[in-house]
């Protein structure tokens, strides 16, 4: 469904550049605009799909104690590679029967099985006094608990090509990703 | 000992404890628990990866029941 909505956003635009270049070559540059709307508009969804796994905050204090106690808690939710993973990047990474789940603090990426295609969904808890690895927590436990209706309540904002993802992701969150893909890879 | 936390912006507090002989803890903390619930928390117990069942009941037998707000679409 998101590959056909794409299509017709692009398909437009391609069409329309090779007619007006067809019928009147002199229209070429108005061409050459189209052509780049045809671009641009999936690598913009690809954008705001990346922005579902931002990074940690670094104007939020992540080293006091509230966070130092929530880390405490979601590592003992986790085993121990996905408690060393979560401490080096801020996200969690989980395994489950969609695909392979990473985890941030207001949003999730699902890698596929096969580890090339990545749906990206805006989630998260709407308390904002929580600290960052509590936030994960929620969705971690969310995920868990009913994963199906996890994805029903979360807004889709992206779905498409891994690449088109990991390469508008922060440096440490493309490590996750690529732990993710790895995971998907080997369970496909 | 059995635990039953809420994540809040602490981190995590601890609302109760209880030992499976002890039915003076229990009580207490069936008593917390379902105060939570009506605060519009969800109770989770979490059973290794992959797996976590929401309570409506707090299960005497669970070393941990954490407590987790709604979540919601962003």
């Amino acid at each position: 469904m998101w590959t056909a909505t794409t299509v017709a956003h692009v398909v437009p635009f391609v069409g329309g550049a090779f007619a007006l270049t067809l019928l009147a070559p002199i229209l070429a540059p108005v061409s050459l605009v189209l052509l780049v709307h045809a671009w641009a508009i999936p690598e913009l969804y690809a954008a705001r799909g990346a922005k579902a796994v931002r990074p940690r905050d670094p104007r939020r204090d992540t080293s006091g104690e509230a966070e130092r106690v929530a880390m405490g808690l979601l590592g003992d939710l986790l085993d121990h590679r996905a408690r060393e993973l979560q401490a080096r990047t801020g996200v969690a990474v989980e395994r489950g029967r969609l695909g392979v789940w990473v985890l941030g603090q207001a949003g999730a990426l699902l890698v596929r099985p096969g580890g090339r295609r990545v749906n990206c969904y805006c989630v998260k808890v709407p308390d904002v006094s929580l600290p960052p690895s509590d936030r994960v927590a929620h969705l971690l436990l969310a995920l868990r608990t009913d994963e199906a209706g996890f994805a029903t309540v979360a807004n889709l904002s992206f779905s498409g090509a891994r690449r088109r993802v990991r390469r508008r992701l922060a440096p440490v969150a493309r490590e996750a990703l690529d732990v993710a893909a790895a995971e998907a890879r080997a369970s496909r | 000992m059995s635990r039953l936390v809420r994540m809040d912006d602490t981190g995590h507090t601890t609302v109760a404890e209880w030992t499976a002989g002890d039915a003076r803890a229990l009580e207490a903390a069936v008593l917390a628990f379902r105060a939570e619930l009506d605060n519009g928390y969800f109770a989770v117990v979490s059973e290794g990866e992959g797996h976590a069942e929401q309570v409506r009941e707090l299960p005497a037998g669970a070393s941990l029941v954490i407590l987790r707000r709604p979540i919601a679409g962003g």
